[in-house]
C-alpha cells in the first residue's frame, strides 16, 4: 500500500500514531535514553499537546517522526511511527522524504535560524512547490504570495522579495507557518512555536495556527512547556517526563483533576494571573540526567507520594477511572498511586 | 522562615533537613575545571594521544640527541660511504637511513636537526603568544581609538606575506643564527594571535559575568586578569598550537631556500635544501627528513585540533 | 496606601538614548534609539517593584541604568537622597555595595574558569572591608547554605551545576555584600517550570529574612504578579501604568496593559472560549523612530487625534481621582478606563 493512494481516511486507524518509541543518544557519559517507550496518536482536526520540560524527550520524539533526528549520535532502538497505518521507520529514505513536508510538516521555535538568511522568503516558500510539485519559477512565486496572504503578512506582494532578517519575529514565525502549510500537509508538528515571541505576538500567532488547523482539517501536535498555551488550544494532552508519557488526558480533565503527581506539581507550581496566591508549591530536586534515570518510576526522587514500590517497579500506563470504576474516556496515568492522586 | 525551608526539603528526611538537599540532582562530583575536564577527555582520544606522544618524543630528541644515535651528525667518513643506500633493516644504526654525499649519517642529522626545528617553533610561538595576546587584549578591551590604532597596525602586518616578508628580513643578515630566524618569524607572525585575542576579548567583555564583576565594582585590572584573560586564553592557545606547526614549516622552507640557518647549524630544512640536487640519484636524501618534518607538523596540527574540540563548551 | 517612609530609591525623569552613528573614521550621528524615555518611579525598603513589558520596551536598560552600568542621557537616580547616576570612582564603588544584580542567564553570568567559592567570594576581594580575610571562606559557606546549596560545593566549577543551582550561586553572589536593593533582570525566565518555583520561593524567603527591596524585571506577567507589591508596565521606553499588583491586574486602565493581560495564555481551559481577547494588530514600532504623542497609539483601538498630538502624562486619571476602586492609580492614557480582563 503506497502512501499516495491512501488519501481517504480509514476508520479506526489514527492519522499519525507513535507506538512504543525508543530513542537513545550516544554521549560521553554513556547512552542517554531520551525516549523510553512513548506512544501517542493524533487524528485529523485534532490538537494534541505534548507537555514537558527540557530533556523530557518531547522534541526528540518530534524529530524522530519528521525523520530529522541526527544519527549518530541519535538512534531509534525500537517502536513504530505509523502514518495512516504505515510504518515510516521502515520506509526507504526516498519515500520518507516525500512524506516529510508533503504529509507531515514541522514548525520550529527559532524561525530566524530555520530560515536561510541569504535567500528571499519568496524563494524559500516557492522552493517547496518547485521541488515537490514541479512548479515553474513564476508560478511558484505566485503561490508564495498567496501563502503569505493566507498567514496575513501585510503587503505580501512587495514583501515576497525581502530577506528573513527584514521581518519581525512574529512575521518570521508566520513565514515558518506558511512554509509548513505550503503543501497542505495532514499533520503539523509545532515545536515551541511561540516560545521566542512576545506575549501579544504569541497570541496573534497561536490564533492564526488554530484557525488554519481548523480550515485545513489538519492534525496538530503542539510541543510546549507552557501550561497556559496548552490550556488555550489543546484537545488532549500527553505529559512527558524523562522520556516517558506519565499522563494522557483530555484538556479539561487534566487541569481539573490531574492523575499524576508530576502533573499536579506542575499545575501547583505556576503563579496565576488572576490572584496573587501564597507561596508556590515547588517540586523538589531536578529532572534526572538521561544517562542515569532513576529505577522504578523516574519521578520517584522528586515525588512527595513515593513509596518503596515506586523505587523498584516501573509503573505501567493504566486507564484512569472514576471512583466507582466507570471509565474516563481517553485518560491514563503511569503512577502506582493514580487513584490517590486523582481522588485524593 | 522555617516553613519555607521545610517546604523545599525532602519530607521523608524529616527533622532538621537542611535546604542543601533541595537540589539533590546530579551531585557534582569532585571539583573539576574546564581544563581538567578537557584533559579527562583528551587522554582517551587517539587523535590526541598519538600526536602528543610524537611531540614528546621530538622534545626528548631535541634535548638529548645523544640518546638516539652514537655518531656525530658532522662526522664525515668519506672513505666509508658516499651516498650509501639506506640499510632499512639496521634500525637506529648510523647507516639505517643512508649517508649523504659527505658521508654523514642521515639518521644522525635528522636527530640533531630536531633541536633547531623545535626550538624555533616553540620560541616563535612563545614570543608571538605574549606580544600578540597583549596587543589583542588591549585593542579588544579598551576599544575606541586604541582599537582603531592597533587594528590598523595589525592590518598593515597582515598585508605582508609571511614567508616573503621573512625572506626580505633574513636576506639582510649575513650570518643567521636560530635567534635571527626566531625574531624574524615572530616579528611577522604575532598578528594572527592578536586578531584571535581581540575577537575573543570583545565577546567576553560583553558577557554577563564581566558585567557582574563591573557591577560589584571590580577595577579594570581585576576584570582583565581574573575574568577576561583566563577565558580568552583557550582559543588563543589552540591557534598558537596550530601555528607552531606552521613556524616549523617556515623555518624549513627558509632553510630550503638557503636563507634560514647558515652552516654549521643543522636543520631539517637545510638538509632538504641540499638534497634537492640529488633527487634523481639519491631520493632517500630528501625522503626521510621530509617525512619527519611532515609528521612533526601534522602532530602539532592534530594536537591543536583535538585540544580545540575538548575545550569547546558547545560540544560538551 | 500606608505610609512607608522615604523611598530608598527615587528615579526621576530617567532618559537613555543610544546614538545611531554612521561612518567608521568620522562618525556622524544620524539618530538615536530612545530605549528609555522619561521614566520615574520610587522603590521602598523591603518591597518588590515589578517591571513588565515586551522585548525592546527598555526594561533591561532601566536595570543597567540602576546598576550604573550605563550612563543616563538625563535624569536622576537618588539612593537615600543622593544622586548616584553621576558618581564615579570610590564613591560609586561604595554605593555599589548597596545595590546588586541577579542576571537572567545562569549559564553566562558565572565565570566558567572560577570556582563557586571564588565567584561568591569575589565581592569580598573587591571590597576587602566587607569581610576580614580570615572569615571569607566561612562567609562564602554561609551564603551557599543560605541559598540552599551544599557548602561542600565551594570548590566546584559552574558547569558542574544545573541551571537552577547556578541561579542560586548568582543570587548568593548578589547577597554577599548585604545589599539593600537587588535588581533582578528576568531571573527565572531561563529555568524550567518546576525549577522556577524553587527560585521564586527562595527569593521571597530571602526578601523576608534580609529585608531586601527587589526591582523585578520580567516579561512573565503571572510571575510578576506573584512576587510584586507594585507593578510598572513599560511600552516602548515609557511607563504606561503603575500601581499595586491588584490595581494593575484587576483594574487595568491603560489599553496596552489590558491587551497584554488578555494575551497571556492562562492555565485554565474552562474560560478559553468565552474569555475576551484583545489581539493587537502589527508589531512594536522601532524605538529609533517612535510614534508622536502616545507611543501606543499606532496599535491602540481607542486612538484619536489627541493621541498623536499630546503625550499622555503618567498620572491618576481625572475620572478616577475620587474613586475608591482599584482604578485609582497612575496611567498614561488620554482615555483611561477600568476594565477587568483577567477575571472576565
Amino acid at each position: 500500500m503506497s502512501i499516495e493512494m491512501t488519501k481517504a481516511e480509514t476508520p479506526g486507524v489514527p492519522l499519525l500514531e507513535v507506538r512504543d518509541l525508543h530513542v537513545e543518544f550516544r554521549t560521553r557519559e554513556g547512552a542517554a535514553k531520551a525516549v523510553n517507550g512513548v506512544s501517542y496518536s493524533v487524528d485529523a482536526g485534532e490538537t494534541l499537546a505534548v507537555l514537558g520540560e527540557s530533556g523530557s524527550g518531547k522534541s526528540v520524539t518530534a524529530q524522530t517522526i519528521m525523520g530529522i533526528l541526527d544519527t549518530p549520535p541519535g538512534r531509534v532502538t525500537g517502536g513504530q511511527i505509523l502514518y495512516r497505518g504505515e510504518d515510516l521507520l521502515t520506509l526507504p529514505e526516498e519515500a520518507r522524504r516525500r512524506v516529510r513536508g508533503d504529509k507531515i510538516a514541522m514548525i520550529f521555535q527559532d524561525a530566524l535560524s530555520a530560515l536561510n538568511p541569504v535567500l528571499t522568503v519568496g524563494n524559500q516558500l516557492g522552493e517547496m512547490f518547485r521541488v515537490h510539485r514541479g512548479f515553474s519559477r513564476k508560478a511558484a512565486k505566485a503561490k508564495a504570495v498567496e501563502l503569505m496572504d493566507r498567514v496575513r503578512i501585510p503587503a505580501a506582494k512587495e514583501r515576497v522579495n525581502d530577506y528573513p532578517h527584514q521581518f519581525s519575529g512574529g512575521m518570521r514565525q508566520r513565514i515558518m507557518i506558511a512554509m509548513a502549510l505550503a503543501l497542505e500537509p495532514d499533520v503539523i508538528i509545532a515545536d515551541e512555536p511561540t516560545t521566542a515571541l512576545d506575549v501579544t505576538v504569541q497570541a496573534q500567532v497561536m490564533d492564526l495556527l488554530a484557525e488554519l488547523q481548523r480550515d485545513f482539517h489538519m492534525g496538530l501536535i503542539l510541543i510546549t512547556h507552557d501550561l497556559g498555551v496548552v490550556a488555550d488550544v489543546a484537545d488532549k494532552i500527553a505529559v512527558m517526563y524523562a522520556g516517558r508519557i506519565v499522563e494522557n488526558a483530555p484538556v479539561h480533565e487534566l487541569y481539573k483533576r490531574p492523575a499524576h503527581p508530576y502533573t499536579r506539581g506542575l499545575l501547583d507550581s505556576i503563579p496565576r494571573l488572576d490572584h496573587k496566591g501564597k507561596e508556590l508549591y515547588a517540586i523538589k530536586g531536578l529532572p534526572p540526567s538521561l544517562t542515569a534515570i532513576p529505577s522504578g518510576c523516574a519521578f520517584n526522587p522528586r515525588c512527595a507520594m513515593a513509596q518503596d514500590i515506586c523505587r523498584t517497579d516501573v509503573p505501567a500506563q493504566v486507564d484512569v477511572t472514576e471512583r466507582d470504576g466507570s471509565p474516563l474516556g481517553g485518560r491514563s496515568s503511569a503512577c502506582h498511586f493514580w487513584k490517590e492522586t486523582i481522588h485524593g | 522562615m522555617p516553613d519555607a525551608l521545610e517546604k523545599e526539603a525532602v519530607p521523608t528526611a524529616g527533622g532538621p533537613a537542611t535546604v542543601a538537599v533541595v537540589e539533590a540532582g546530579p551531585a557534582p562530583g569532585r571539583a573539576r575545571s574546564l581544563w581538567s575536564d578537557a584533559w579527562r577527555d583528551l587522554r582517551r582520544k587517539p587523535t590526541f594521544v598519538i600526536p602528543a606522544f610524537v611531540i614528546a618524543l621530538l622534545l626528548v630528541m631535541a634535548a638529548f640527541p645523544g640518546w638516539f644515535t652514537s655518531v656525530s651528525p658532522r662526522e664525515a667518513d668519506l672513505a666509508n660511504n658516499f651516498l650509501r643506500e639506506p640499510e632499512l633493516t639496521h634500525f637506529f644504526s648510523p647507516e639505517w637511513l643512508g649517508y649523504n654525499q659527505q658521508g654523514q649519517s642521515i639518521y644522525a642529522r635528522m636527530i640533531y636537526g630536531t633541536r633547531a626545528s623545535i626550538v624555533i617553533g616553540i620560541s616563535v610561538t612563545a614570543l608571538v603568544l605574549v606580544f600578540g595576546s597583549l596587543v589583542g587584549m588591549l585593542a579588544g578591551y579598551f576599544g575606541g581609538w586604541i582599537d582603531g590604532l592597533l587594528s590598523r597596525v595589525i592590518d598593515i602586518f597582515l598585508g605582508i606575506p609571511f614567508l616573503l616578508g621573512a625572506m626580505v628580513v633574513l636576506v639582510s643578515f649575513d650570518t643567521r643564527t636560530e635567534w635571527t630566524v626566531i625574531l624574524a618569524l615572530a616579528f611577522l607572525g604575532w598578528t594572527t594571535i592578536a586578531r584571535v585575542m581581540r575577537g575573543s576579548v570583545i565577546s567576553i567583555k560583553q558577557s554577563d559575568y564581566v558585567v557582574a564583576a563591573r557591577s560589584l565594582g571590580a577595577g579594570t585590572w581585576r576584570i582583565l586578569l581574573r575574568h577576561v584573560l583566563p577565558n580568552a586564553a583557550a582559543p588563543v592557545i589552540v591557534v598558537a598550537m596550530i601555528a607552531l606547526g606552521g613556524y616549523i614549516t617556515a623555518e624549513a622552507v627558509l632553510s630550503f631556500l638557503g636563507i634560514g640557518l647558515t652552516e654549521p647549524a643543522i636543520s631539517w630544512g637545510g638538509d632538504i635544501n641540499r638534497a634537492g640536487g640529488q633527487i634523481r640519484t639519491a631520493s632517500f636524501l630528501l625522503l626521510y627528513p621530509s617525512l619527519l618534518l611532515g609528521i612533526t607538523i601534522l602532530s602539532f596540527l592534530m594536537l591543536g585540533d583535538a585540544v580545540r574540540d575538548a575545550l569547546d563548551p558547545k560540544l560538551r | 496606601m500606608a505610609d512607608r517612609g522615604e523611598p530608598i530609591l527615587r528615579v526621576r525623569n530617567l532618559v537613555k538614548h543610544f546614538p545611531l552613528t554612521r561612518g567608521i573614521l568620522f562618525k556622524s550621528q544620524i539618530g538615536a534609539v530612545q530605549a528609555v524615555d522619561d521614566v520615574s518611579f520610587d522603590l521602598y525598603e523591603g518591597e518588590t517593584l515589578g517591571i513588565v513589558g515586551e522585548s525592546g520596551c527598555g526594561k533591561s536598560t532601566v536595570a543597567k541604568l540602576l546598576m550604573n552600568l550605563e550612563q543616563p542621557t538625563s535624569g536622576e537616580i537618588f539612593y537615600k537622597g543622593e544622586d548616584i547616576s553621576k558618581l564615579s570612582g570610590r564613591a560609586l564603588k561604595a554605593v555599589r555595595r548597596n545595590i546588586q544584580m541577579v542576571f537572567q542567564d545562569p549559564y553566562t553570568s558565572l565565570n566558567p574558569r572560577m570556582t563557586v567559592g571564588d565567584i561568591i567570594g569575589e565581592p569580598f576581594a573587591i571590597h576587602p572591608d566587607a569581610a576580614p580575610k580570615g572569615s571569607r571562606d566561612k562567609r562564602v559557606r554561609e551564603l551557599l547554605d543560605l541559598v540552599g546549596l551544599n557548602p561542600e560545593y565551594i570548590n566546584r566549577y559552574p558547569h558542574q551545576f544545573s541551571g537552577g543551582q547556578r541561579q542560586r550561586i548568582g543570587i548568593a553572589r548578589g547577597l554577599a555584600l548585604n545589599p539593600e536593593i537587588i535588581v533582578c533582570d528576568e531571573p527565572v525566565s531561563a529555568l524550567d517550570v518546576s525549577v522556577q518555583a524553587q527560585v521564586i520561593n527562595l527569593m521571597e524567603r530571602l526578601q523576608n529574612e534580609l529585608n531586601l527591596a527587589y526591582v523585578f524585571i520580567a516579561h512573565d506577567l503571572s510571575i510578576v504578579r506573584h512576587i510584586s507589591d507594585r507593578v510598572g508596565v513599560m511600552y516602548l521606553g515609557k511607563l504606561a501604568e503603575v500601581g499595586t499588583d491588584a490595581q494593575i491586574y484587576d483594574h487595568p486602565t491603560h489599553p496596552y496593559t489590558q491587551a497584554l493581560l488578555s494575551a497571556v495564555p492562562q492555565p485554565d481551559p474552562e474560560g478559553r472560549d468565552t474569555r475576551e481577547r484583545i489581539i493587537l494588530a502589527g508589531d512594536v514600532p522601532s524605538p529609533a523612530n517612535p510614534p508622536s504623542g502616545c507611543r501606543f497609539r499606532t496599535r491602540c483601538w481607542k486612538a484619536q487625534d489627541i493621541c498623536a498630538e499630546e503625550v499622555p502624562l503618567l498620572a491618576v486619571p481625572e475620572r478616577y481621582k475620587d474613586s475608591d476602586t482599584g482604578a485609582k492609580h497612575e496611567s498614561a492614557c488620554h482615555f483611561a478606563e477600568d476594565k477587568d480582563i483577567v477575571h472576565a
